[in-house]
């Protein structure tokens, strides 16, 4: 202010008396919205409720995929192609193609969920936001379980309405679509909670594409092996209950103790 | 070290021996502080000297090498809700996502922090933006994003406001009247910890207090 008042040009001195007026205007302003503060202390701030914070989360992180189509479209387009190439790899003979149906399924669902994860905590990370969600008041957990969910509707859900068309392509046994649908319903959370706590652990380094694909694609091996023996087991009529409640474990336990993990992991990585 | 004088009551955060280690460089040891309600400390250094690194220490982002940061006298991993209601940081990357509209950037950081969200829009008139609360943020300029997450200042009723660089990209008149908003905060009882390269104009130098920071690269060689 002091050095534009200074200036003999008289366009300066003008813009400076604007300048005054604007700052006084300013602090008019400030000063009501400072009474006004102090005697609404106690309104201003919302009880925090966990469903609120969930539910905030959740919302912002759907509009913003709404927005920024990729993300929905490029998860489920690598499973499309991936499924739909291996008929042509192979030979189109039905017997060979139900056989490896359920692994070349669950393979292409289980690296097209790899693919999408570097997305759940990257940008985030890299425009400060992340920072803020830990600083706020609720708990990290909640937040990053509203995270994790909105991660499974952008990419799990897709690739589960989906999937029983590519089961057609690849004559997958009939008996099998109930068990299909089920192990991906149960198991595609449990890639993305488990998927979260790499992302978490590597969110602060500069390239760590390889050290998430290191550190996650073990963790996914269990449901893998569950997942098509339970649909191999439906194609010849047996009971399948057994893989089903082993996959239905993994994901509660995963869903009680990742978000804890991926809260202390996201502290780690930014600290 | 850097000890600021205490005054009455009970000091809003005080840091007891903090030491930072970064790249195997001692940026500061044994620092002792307090801040109580009123004050505004401005923390200075050259570049690297830890300025970004204490502020994070101080709100709890990062964790010290050695020592304590204590909220109203109770360590802040005691009481982490209650010190994150109290506090608001502002760091270098201003948290506001390209896809979503200046309104709704705000309106989620009011909403995280459990603060009311039906002013918001008188909030963007006030740090210039009325007219670009629809537009996308990806469409703004760099300053504008600033003033995005800046807005919640002027809601924000919690005491303790920790800005690192808060002026970056931030024209004069919007410089000014954070800097008048920083003196009001300050008289309602509430304390301002930022650090700027730029001396702060329209705050009375008495009004100020001063951490130095002064990392050389002499004494990391030795």
């Amino acid at each position: 202010m002091t050095l534009k008042a200074q200036s003999s040009q008289k366009t300066e001195n003008l813009a400076s008396i604007i300048d005054e007026t604007f700052i006084d205007n300013a602090l008019i302003e400030n000063t009501v919205i400072v009474n006004t503060a102090i005697e609404s202390t106690a309104q201003s701030s919302q009880p925090l409720s966990y469903r609120h914070a969930f539910m905030l989360v959740l919302k912002r992180d759907l509009t913003i995929a709404m927005r920024h189509k990729d993300d929905i479209i490029n998860p489920l387009l690598f499973f499309v192609i991936v499924v739909t190439l291996f008929p042509l790899g192979i030979g189109p003979e039905a017997q060979t193609l139900s056989r490896i149906a359920p692994g070349i399924i669950w393979v292409a669902a289980l690296l097209a969920t790899l693919l999408s994860l570097d997305r759940l905590f990257k940008s985030d990370h890299l425009d400060g936001s992340l920072e803020q969600m830990l600083l706020s008041p609720h708990p990290i957990f909640v937040l990053v379980l509203a995270k994790i969910f909105a991660h499974w509707l952008i990419t799990g859900l897709p690739l589960l309405l989906i999937a029983p068309l590519l089961a057609v392509l690849l004559h997958l046994d009939e008996h099998s679509y109930t068990a299909l649908l089920l192990t991906l319903l149960l198991g595609t959370p449990v890639l993305s909670l488990l998927g979260a706590v790499g992302v978490a652990l590597t969110v602060g380094i500069k390239k760590g594409g390889v050290l998430l694909s290191l550190l996650v694609l073990p963790l996914y091996i269990p449901v893998l092996i569950f997942a098509t023996s339970a649909i191999d087991t439906a194609a010849l009529g047996l009971p399948y209950s057994g893989q089903l409640a082993i996959i239905a474990a993994l994901f509660f336990g995963s869903l009680t103790l990742a978000p804890f993990a991926v809260g202390a992991a996201l502290k780690v990585s930014t600290n | 070290m850097n000890t600021l004088s205490k005054k009455n009551s009970t000091p809003l955060i005080s840091a007891v021996n903090l030491t930072c280690i970064r790249e195997e460089r001692l940026l500061f040891d044994e620092l002792s502080l307090q801040i109580n309600a009123g004050d505004i400390v401005q923390v200075e250094g050259p570049n690297g000297s830890g300025k970004t690194s204490l502020l994070r220490i101080l709100s709890g982002l990062s964790q010290p090498y050695d020592g304590q940061i204590l909220y109203r006298e109770q360590l802040i991993s005691h009481c982490r809700e209650e010190f994150h209601q109290n506090l608001l940081y502002f760091g270098h990357l201003s948290g506001v996502k390209g896809e979503m509209t200046a309104e709704e950037n705000l309106d989620f950081n009011l909403a995280l922090h459990g603060n009311k969200t039906q002013e918001s829009l008188a909030y963007l008139a006030k740090v210039n933006l009325s007219g670009f609360e629809e537009c996308l943020a990806s469409h703004l300029s760099a300053g504008q994003h600033r003033r995005i997450a800046l807005a919640r200042l002027y809601q924000s009723n919690v005491p303790i406001w920790i800005l690192d660089e808060p002026f970056t990209a931030i024209d004069k008149q919007g410089v000014a009247s954070l800097e008048r908003l920083f003196s009001l905060h300050a008289e309602r009882g509430g304390c301002v910890i930022l650090t700027t390269h730029q001396d702060l104009i329209s705050i009375k130098p008495e009004q100020i207090k001063k951490i130095t920071l002064d990392y050389s690269y002499d004494s990391a060689v030795d």
